[in-house]
């Protein structure tokens, strides 16, 4: 087993493992913890990758700043040694078999395929300069109008996001 | 393959989180728990879009520009969808979401 396997190994069994645990725990503040250890296992593949700045976004965008607005939102809304109710075998069951019939599906379809095997060395990096070039380039490969459409969005779910946790004056 | 992971490692990955993650959307009630498996679905398949970009496309870097805009828009998503359940909260004092029946004629 080479290194890269091991690593590999390791990621994908905490990912599976601990995105079961977030979605049966019943403590909710344990749940989103378990989604953090999902959100930087994620972050240690895209490191396995050598994308190393995709890595960074996911470790300061996700882990950082979306699992601390989760945990902020936990913390305002439940209490913390408050169990959910267990759900009911009526709602467990045909949730399992959509999830597990889609997994079966998809896990054989993607087995039956030939994927190419030529092995890549990925042992360069991604060039940041490169990136950057993308972003605001406007010819092919260029990505200067989804950029700004992107920031518009933000703009507009920043200003949503604070009208809408805005308490009302009446 | 990558240094003797195959493409199909990855992609297997991906695929039981996203549909662990659509079995969470479907069982779970907290509208917070639910929010969590939708960044689980969306996180799944950012892994398949970096592994084919590296794997089939090395020399390319579109999968990895479509998983950032990814997480942009997971990011814009979760701060609205908590500033609606805070809201929600604020009346209801309740998140769950078999009691968010006020709209329903």
């Amino acid at each position: 087993m080479t290194p890269n396997q091991l690593m590999f190994a390791i990621f994908s069994a905490v990912i599976i493992i601990f995105s079961i645990l977030t979605v049966t725990s019943r403590r909710i503040l344990r749940a989103a913890t378990f989604l953090l250890f999902v959100l930087v296992a994620t972050g240690g593949m895209y490191f396995l990758l050598r994308f190393n700045f995709l890595a960074a976004i996911q470790l300061t965008l996700y882990a950082g700043g979306i699992v601390v607005l989760i945990i902020f939102s936990i913390l305002l809304t439940s209490h913390i040694g408050e169990k959910l109710e267990k759900p009911g075998l009526k709602k467990i069951i045909p949730a399992f078999v959509a999830a597990g019939v889609g997994a079966v599906v998809t896990i054989s379809t993607i087995l039956q395929h030939n994927f190419p095997v030529e092995v890549i060395s990925g042992s360069e990096r991604t060039d940041i300069r490169l990136i950057a070039k993308s972003l605001i380039s406007v010819e092919k490969f260029g990505y200067a109008l989804p950029f700004e459409v992107i920031s518009i969005l933000l703009l507009a779910a920043m200003v949503g996001a604070i009208i809408l946790a805005k308490k009302r004056k009446d | 393959m990558f240094e003797g992971v195959p493409l199909t490692w990855f992609l297997i990955t991906g695929t039981i989180m996203f549909f662990v993650g659509i079995y969470g959307f479907l069982v779970r009630k907290n509208l917070i728990t639910i929010l969590m498996s939708t960044e689980l679905i969306l996180n799944s398949v950012n892994i398949n879009f970096v592994a084919f970009n590296k794997i089939l496309y090395p020399d390319h870097l579109e999968g990895m520009f479509f998983s950032i805009f990814i997480i942009a828009v997971a990011a814009a998503e979760a701060s609205v969808a908590i500033a609606i359940i805070i809201n929600i909260y604020r009346r209801l004092v309740n998140i769950n979401v078999e009691k968010m029946d006020e709209m329903k004629y």
